[in-house]
Order: C-alpha cells, then sequence, then structure tokens
C-alpha cells in the first residue's frame, strides 16, 4: 500500500514539475535539469535491466546510447530526412551490437563481461572518432531550424520533458511486466547464481541475451532523444565511458534491479551534478567525478542495495509502527 | 630497418605491459576479481616519480619509491574495501575499483593539473646505438628491468613457500586457513604486490614518455587486452601476451599510422574474445 501512493507521489511530482518551477525566476534552466533528469533516468532505468535485473554489470552502455543518437543525426546529415525516422534503425544499430557482444563474453561468468563492455565501447569510441563519414572527432549536427514539427526542435525544454516523461513512464511499465513475468524470475535466478538458476532448467546464455537486448533498445532509445533535445552529438558526449558510469551509478545509487531505484537515482545525482557545474564553473566538471567516485565507493563498501534498500530497512519500518500506534485506539471501540 | 627498430621498441614496451598485467592478472587469479583501477595505480606509479624528482633524486630511486607507495596502497584497499565488498554482490565488487578508478584519476586531475609532464633530464636521457638500432637509453632500463621483474613475480609465485601459500588460498580458502595459512594476510600482500607491479611499470614509463592523469584508462584497457588473451590468472601469459600486445601495437602504429595502433590491439581484443575467450594459456 505505501508504495503505491509512493509512486503516486513520484509519478505526480514529475508531472507537474515543469508548471511548478515556470513560476521561479529561473524557469528555463530548472526545466532543462529536469529535462536532463528524466533522460538520465530513462537510461538508467535501460541499464538496470540487465545491470541490475540480471545482475550483468555493463560498463559499456555508451555504445547502445551513442547508436541511439547518432543514427537519427546521420539520417539526418545523409538525407535530410526527419531525425525521428533514424530511431528505428538506432535501436536495430543497437541491437546487432548487443547481440555481437553478448553472444561471447557471456560465455563467460563475473567481471569478464563488465571488462569487455569497457574494451568494446572505447574500441567503438576510437572507431567513430576517426571515421569521417560520422564526423570524426568533430561529431555531427541535426537540424538547426525546424522545417515542421516532425523534426522534433523546440526552443523551450518543456516539450521534450514530457516526451521524455512519457518514454519512461514506457520503459517503468515495459520493466515491471517484465520483473513479473517468468523471464523476470529467469533474470533474478541468474543474478542469485548462474549455476544454481542452470541446474533448474533456466536456458541462461539465451535469457542473458535477451535482456541485453532489451537493455541495449532501450538506451538506444534514450540516445536518440538526448540527439533530438541536444541536437549534436561527438564521440565524447554520445560514446564516452562517462556515458556508461553515469547510467551504472544512477541504478545503483538508488537501488539496482528494483523497479523506481533509478529514478531515485536520477532525482538525486542530477540535480547535484548540475549544482556542482554552476558553483564551480568549468573545473567543477572534475570535482563532480571526484564525488561521483567517493560516491560509488561508498555505495559498494556500505550499502549495495542502494537508497532503496536502506529506506526499506531504517524508515518504511518506523512507518509502520507509526500507522499501527495510529491505529490502535481504534480497534476497542469496533470490538 | 625502421620495422625493426618499431619491432625492438615495441617489445620494450611490452615488457612494461608485461609487468603491470602480471598484477592484475594475479588479483584474478586469488580472487576471481578485476582491478579496474589497476591502471590508475599505474599512472600513480609515475606520479610518485614526479614527485621524487622534486626531491632532486636520480632515477635509481623511481622505482623503489613508487613500489613502495603503491604496496602500501594496495594493501590498504584490500583492507578497507575489497575485503568488505568481497562478501556483497557482484555489482558492489564491480562498482567499488570502478569508483576507485574515478576517485584517483580525478583526484590526480585536481592535484597536478591536467597537462602533460615529462621528468626532467637525467643520466637515462641520451640513445644508445645497439648495432645499428637506436634505442634510448630510459626505453632500454624499463623494458629490461620490467621483464626481469615480471619473470621474478612469477618465481615468486611458482617457486617460494610465500607463492604456494598465496596459490593455496586461492585455491580454497577455508582449506588454506586449516592449513594455518591467514587468507587475508595472503590477499593483502597479493593486493599490495599487484598494485607495487603497477606502480613501478608507471615509474619505469614515466622515465621514457610523458605522461597525464588521464593515461590510467589506456593502461587499463591495455591490461584487460593484455590478462585476456595471455590467459586470466596465467602470470606466463601475461608475459607472453604483454610483449605480443607491445610488439603488434608498435608494428600496427608503423604500418597502417599512429591513431590506428589502439584500434587493432582493441580489435584484437574482440577476436581473441570470439574466437579463443580463455586466453592462450588460460582455462575456462
Amino acid at each position: 500500500m505505501a508504495w503505491r501512493w509512493g509512486s503516486v507521489v513520484l509519478w505526480g511530482g514529475l508531472l507537474v514539475y515543469p508548471l511548478v518551477v515556470a513560476q521561479t525566476d529561473s524557469a528555463d534552466f530548472l526545466q532543462d535539469v529536469g529535462a536532463t533528469l528524466v533522460l538520465a533516468a530513462i537510461s538508467a532505468c535501460a541499464w538496470n535491466i540487465v545491470g541490475g535485473y540480471a545482475g550483468q554489470v555493463s560498463v559499456g552502455h555508451a555504445i547502445f546510447f551513442g547508436a541511439g543518437a547518432y543514427v537519427p543525426l546521420m539520417a539526418y546529415e545523409l538525407w535530410q530526412a526527419p531525425p525521428v525516422l533514424g530511431l528505428p534503425f538506432g535501436i536495430l544499430v543497437a541491437v546487432v551490437i548487443a547481440l555481437v557482444i553478448g553472444t561471447p563474453t557471456f560465455r563467460l561468468q563475473g567481471h569478464y563481461f563488465s571488462m569487455a563492455t569497457i574494451a568494446v565501447a572505447e574500441l567503438i569510441r576510437l572507431v567513430v572518432g576517426n571515421w569521417t563519414l560520422v564526423g570524426a572527432a568533430i561529431g555531427i549536427q541535426g537540424p538547426a531550424t525546424p522545417r515542421g514539427w516532425w523534426d522534433l526542435v523546440f526552443r523551450s525544454a518543456v516539450p521534450y520533458y514530457y516526451i521524455f516523461l512519457a518514454v519512461l513512464a514506457v520503459t517503468v511499465f515495459i520493466t515491471y511486466a517484465m520483473a513479473r513475468s517468468r523471464f523476470g524470475f529467469y533474470l533474478r535466478a541468474i543474478r542469485s547464481g548462474e549455476r544454481a538458476a542452470r541446474s533448474l532448467g533456466v536456458p541462461v546464455r539465451r535469457t542473458k541475451l535477451m535482456a541485453l537486448m532489451l537493455s541495449a533498445a532501450l538506451t538506444a532509445v534514450a540516445g536518440s532523444l538526448y540527439a533530438f533535445k541536444v541536437g549534436f552529438v561527438n564521440p565524447e558526449s554520445g560514446l564516452g565511458i562517462l556515458v556508461s558510469v553515469q547510467m551504472v551509478i544512477i541504478a545503483a545509487l538508488g537501488g539496482a534491479g528494483t523497479l523506481y531505484g533509478p529514478i531515485i537515482g536520477a532525482i538525486i545525482l542530477i540535480p547535484l551534478q548540475s549544482a556542482t557545474n554552476t558553483w564551480f564553473g568549468g573545473s567543477g566538471s572534475g570535482l563532480t567525478y571526484i564525488i561521483y567516485g567517493g560516491i560509488i565507493v561508498l555505495i559498494a563498501r556500505f550499502e549495495p542495495g542502494g537508497l532503496l534498500e536502506l529506506w526499506h530497512r531504517l524508515v518504511a519500518p518506523q512507518g509502520k509502527r507509526l500507522m499501527r500506534m495510529w491505529r490502535k485506539p481504534e480497534r476497542p471501540h469496533a470490538a | 630497418m625502421i620495422l625493426l627498430q618499431a619491432a625492438v621498441s615495441g617489445l620494450l614496451l611490452g615488457a612494461v605491459y608485461a609487468l603491470f598485467s602480471s598484477g592484475l592478472t594475479l588479483i584474478w587469479g586469488m580472487m576471481n576479481f578485476i582491478n579496474f583501477a589497476h591502471g590508475e595505480f599505474v599512472m600513480l606509479g609515475m606520479y610518485v616519480a614526479l614527485v621524487v624528482t622534486w626531491g632532486h633524486f636520480g632515477p635509481e630511486v623511481f622505482g623503489p619509491a613508487a613500489a613502495v607507495v603503491l604496496f602500501c596502497l594496495g594493501a590498504l584497499v584490500y583492507m578497507g574495501l575489497i575485503k568488505h565488498v568481497m562478501r556483497g554482490p557482484m555489482l558492489a565488487q564491480i562498482l567499488s575499483t570502478f569508483g576507485l578508478a574515478l576517485l584517483l584519476r580525478y583526484s590526480a586531475f585536481y592535484v597536478f593539473q591536467s597537462d602533460f609532464r615529462t621528468l626532467p633530464e637525467s643520466s637515462l636521457s641520451d640513445t644508445i646505438n645497439l648495432a645499428g638500432i637506436f634505442v634510448s637509453r630510459a626505453q632500454l632500463v624499463a623494458g629490461v628491468v620490467a621483464g626481469l621483474l615480471a619473470l621474478g613475480m612469477h618465481i615468486l609465485l611458482t617457486r617460494t613457500t610465500l607463492g604456494s601459500r598465496m596459490l593455496a588460498v586461492a585455491e580454497d580458502r577455508s582449506a588454506a586457513m586449516l592449513m594455518g595459512i591467514r587468507p587475508d594476510r595472503m590477499q593483502a600482500l597479493a593486493w599490495g604486490l599487484s598494485a607495487a607491479s603497477a606502480g613501478i611499470a608507471g615509474a619505469l614509463m614515466a622515465i621514457a614518455f610523458p605522461f597525464s592523469p588521464s593515461v590510467g584508462e589506456t593502461f587499463a584497457l591495455t591490461a584487460f587486452v593484455v590478462v585476456s588473451l595471455g590467459g586470466f590468472g596465467s602470470v606466463p601469459g601475461a608475459m607472453i601476451a604483454g610483449l605480443t600486445i607491445g610488439l603488434v601495437e608498435a608494428l600496427a602504429g608503423y604500418l597502417i599510422g599512429p591513431i590506428y595502433k589502439d584500434v587493432v590491439v582493441y580489435g584484437l581484443f574482440v577476436a581473441v574474445l570470439w574466437i579463443r575467450p580463455q586466453g592462450l594459456l588460460g582455462t575456462l
């Protein structure tokens, strides 16, 4: 019951956020941060499917994000097509790459997959950075002025915010449906012990591969949305290792393998990030990553379940106790 | 002749790769754990060398100083962080060293700034002529010392009581405890040795090459490629693979172009992944 109220507050808050901050002095800035936040939540939710539920920690999800960001802008660059038309192809490219990485690496267990994803991501970043067709180190640009609404170029962040929020809702719904299905149980079985899962008849490799493909597809959608909003992508912003790291840390901070963990993580981390960037200026980005690193180490050491687990352990039982104390006096009257 | 020149300097660099990669593979062999901060240990070794030059010490102090500092850091990281996350889920294990890598890299940016540094002129700054092949003395010393140390690590693990104890802990922790070995002590020692090998490798490379806080990422990836090519947990494998990667990198840089040498190396990694995921000398 408590959690249903929690999700009503969460979604309600996200829904009215741009309207509320519209009343403040820095409305544009806050709405932009909001859109960034929702986008980060989408990619963290997408990562969560394979990294959280299946327990296969990918540190190379930037590959899929980059595929989603590059392909629509390429479609515009080469054929002047509206970037939206490139989205399905971006998803396709991401899924194919997921197959290419997943097929060999899922033969091995443990940390190997994480390491392989980093190396492949770095390989792709280097190749793209030296390939003139995809803009090399400079990057590629989308339509600067809209030719119609289908180009999805808006001056305000608010339309993007609501598009992103709709996609986030779909992503969360897919995760929710997945977690309750047989497939979701397979994933959690694999996370708790691959050998045991296999002995119980779980098709381990196929399930992991399917999870990676689903996660890659959703991450590619996030990448495309990023490209629509920013209208520009280069190897660093689309394929850099920090893109992958951000997804991992957001999901892990909120709670990897939980439905709302990634959203909670984004709500905490993205405002923190824009705050350090504004307070400390350009040199602040270094400080941001020192804080990132510190947070990651602390989570790993003290609370690997993330903040949601901390909540369930510390705050939720107190709440239940309060609820019981509040209800107790009613009973004698009823009896 | 130029090809031979490239091959020699590639092999000398490859020996340094072999040294820090055997540190990474040691940890994997001991506890099935990949240290994502290993490249940062190499980077710190370079900055230890830089700090040592501020005290006007010669290059012979770089290696020992880096070894001592990094050994302490490695053992400290094990006692403070790794020991605890080993009991947690895999996500925590991977996050712990990953976060450590970010923390170390960006702290180095903060302290030492992002510009490339070179060490001041020293007794190793000249070039020597080996039968028509020109090698900088620094590179020669780095390669030879690193090769000997990697060999030393292999001998330590296979020919001494201490090595047997460490391998016993790797084999079966509780059985080792029954034999009177303290697993935590052995593993802290392994982390210390691993970090020290990275630190010495860094200090040796600092004599010959310019460096910045961002180099750690490249070295981490190089170490991953070497370890997966050589086979996880195999120190001899890491030595052969380190030399191979150094050679491949130098030849690719010479024959195809310097910007493509990393592409070739990571491409080789993907090929190994597909064809022989257990590596040359590893077992699945």
